[in-house]
């Protein structure tokens, strides 16, 4: 049924061991920068399929956590595995396989949306006829056919956006990372994200995990959240389980505060606000 | 293999279209080299005691200023990946499966084209300034090669400092420290007969030394290189393919 691909672009399709493997698996994960434990002894389970948040103030090691699972960043101990591979030992294999969209801007400004598009389907081994197919349907399916050949950097913040999710999605990966997808969105590009975000998962059956603080992001999207706190995990569950154990009407801000305390600054440091802030401005 | 050549390339290709989005920068940068040329080779060929053999002083040192062109645009080359770091579209390349030697050959590739693309201006100028050109289809395609090979080197070192430096205000210190010593210590702009044995023995050490050497007989009528055009390359070839593979371990480092 598939048209014929590249050996590798096939490989990144959804592979059979993909289905066996959770999308994402994590034992006693543990990063450290110098004194500080930005992940601290983290085990997660992400089932193939979901859209898992990973929920956290500012500092609270999102990031980091993404970023070993994506093989960007070495674990200090313990071990993560994506799809079944393991992200240290394995790297080349998870890389093939998932997508990522990292919390800084990742389009390149100097190139036109199709170009940026064109460069990675190259970097991932698309074959040319295929190359062509995909480009044009991530570009229409993002509602960017008519930018196509306008310098990104002319483009909104939402467009940029959803060029990335193009960009990531053009070699199928059965797992996709995003770190705070819509941070500095206004509502309606954020709406739009979501609504792309929950077509890809439908149309592509692609594993959704993705970091935020905002609350209300992780109620409309996320089955599955795990709320960190200084490195660890410290409430697992869907957002409507959450807010029944706590009871009373809670909603998830309120189950997010119960879990982190009150200071949603707290553990933030200077850095971290500052490049959230210079993400905001770029993006608005 | 095949997907490494094609990986690389997809990287080169990336930074090709932008030289094509943005070609006044080619011509802002061609300034410098330009003025080398025009003024202080003009002024030091009035002096008669440098001695360059046969050649002219403006036709020694054309090759040598050909040479420091793209040496001074290569060396800063890290500025735009840490830049691209911080805008977080390296993470992206780094998420993706081309190896890190296909992404660092990739930007050395794009490096050398651009660096072909300047030094035509630089031979236009230096047409008209009747320097003796070898305009023989060998000679020109030898510079070419020449040229792109350096500025690979000078780009890959730089793409390495920046690894380890990994922020804007070092790597401008350190890339302002590093370019005059490359170039003095060269035979850019005087023969190595002439320098004091440790600054030859610093010379010698130099890739830019071997590139400029090349140039001499490649770019010049009547020009000699010293040590052998397949030394030349030979010497900057393997001085590349070590720069690559440091700078290749060194690559996923600059996001952390
Ligand atoms: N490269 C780094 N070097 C030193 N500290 C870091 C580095 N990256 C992150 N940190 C620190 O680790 C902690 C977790 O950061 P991060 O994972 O970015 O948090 P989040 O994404 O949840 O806001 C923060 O205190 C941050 O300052
Ligand atoms: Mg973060």
């Amino acid at each position: 049924m598939r048209p014929a691909v590249s050996e590798a672009a096939a490989r990144c399709g959804s592979g059979a061991e993909g289905s066996a493997a959770p999308a994402v698996e994590t034992v006693r994960l543990m990063r450290r920068f110098g004194p500080l434990t930005a992940v601290d002894d983290l085990n997660l389970l992400v089932p193939a399929g979901a859209i898992f948040g990973l929920l956290g103030p500012n500092g609270a090691g999102k990031s980091t956590t993404i970023k070993m699972l994506t093989t960007l960043l070495a674990p200090t101990s313990g071990s993560a595995r994506v799809l079944g591979f393991d992200v240290a030992r394995q790297s080349v294999e998870v890389r093939w396989r998932i997508g990522y969209i990292p919390q800084l801007l990742s389009a390149d400004g100097s190139l036109t949306g199709y170009e940026n598009l064109l460069v990675f389907a190259k970097l991932y081994d698309i074959r040319r006829a295929e190359r062509a197919r995909r480009i044009q349907e991530a570009l229409d399916f993002m509602g960017l056919a008519d930018a196509a050949d306008t310098l990104v950097r002319r483009y909104s913040g939402g467009m940029i956006r959803r060029l990335e999710i193009a960009q990531s999605m053009l070699h199928r990966p059965a797992v996709l990372f995003l770190d705070e997808p819509t941070v500095g969105l206004d509502p309606v590009a954020r709406h739009t994200v979501w609504t792309h975000l929950r077509d890809l998962r439908r149309q592509f059956g692609a594993t959704i995990l993705m970091t935020t603080h905002d609350m209300e992001e992780a109620d409309q999207l996320c089955e599955v959240v795990a709320i960190m706190h200084r490195g660890r995990v410290v409430a697992l569950g869907s957002p409507a389980d959450l807010k029944v154990t706590l009871g009373g009407g809670a909603t998830l801000d309120d189950v997010f505060v119960h879990y982190t305390g009150t200071a949603f600054e707290e553990g933030a440091r200077y850095q971290d606000v500052a490049r959230d802030r210079r993400t905001a401005r770029r993006l608005g | 293999m095949f997907v490494f050549l094609r990986q690389t390339l997809a990287v080169a290709e990336a930074e090709v279209r932008k030289l094509r989005h943005d070609p006044m920068e080619l011509l802002t940068r061609a300034i410098q080299p330009l003025l080398w040329l025009v003024v202080f080779g003009r002024v030091f060929g009035r002096l008669r005691e440098i001695p360059t053999g046969q050649l002219s002083y403006l036709d020694f040192m054309a090759p040598g200023i050909l040479a420091q062109s793209v040496l001074f645009i290569a060396i800063f080359y890290g500025i735009s990946v840490i830049w691209e770091r911080d805008l977080g579209i390296l993470h992206k390349f780094l998420v993706s499966p081309a190896s890190r030697v296909a992404l660092v050959s990739g930007k050395a590739l794009s490096a050398g084209v651009r660096a072909m693309s300047q030094a035509m201006i630089i031979y236009a100028v230096a047409a008209l300034m009747k320097i003796h050109l070898r305009l023989s289809v060998g000679a020109v395609l030898g510079v070419l090669a020449s040229i792109a090979l350096g500025a690979a080197i000078f780009s890959t070192f730089s793409l390495a400092v920046a690894c380890v430096v990994k922020t804007r205000e070092r790597f401008m210190g350190i890339g302002q420290v590093l370019t005059m010593p490359l170039f003095f210590a060269s035979n850019a702009i005087y023969p190595l007969a002439m320098m004091p044995a440790w600054l030859r023995g610093l010379a010698a050490a130099n890739p830019l030394t071997y590139q400029v050497d090349a140039l001499r007989e490649l770019m010049i009528d009547g020009g000699r290189s010293l040590f052998g055009l397949p030394l030349d390359f030979a010497v900057d070839a393997i001085v590349l393919v070590a720069l690559i593979g440091l700078g290749a371990r060194l690559y996923p480092k600059i996001i952390t």
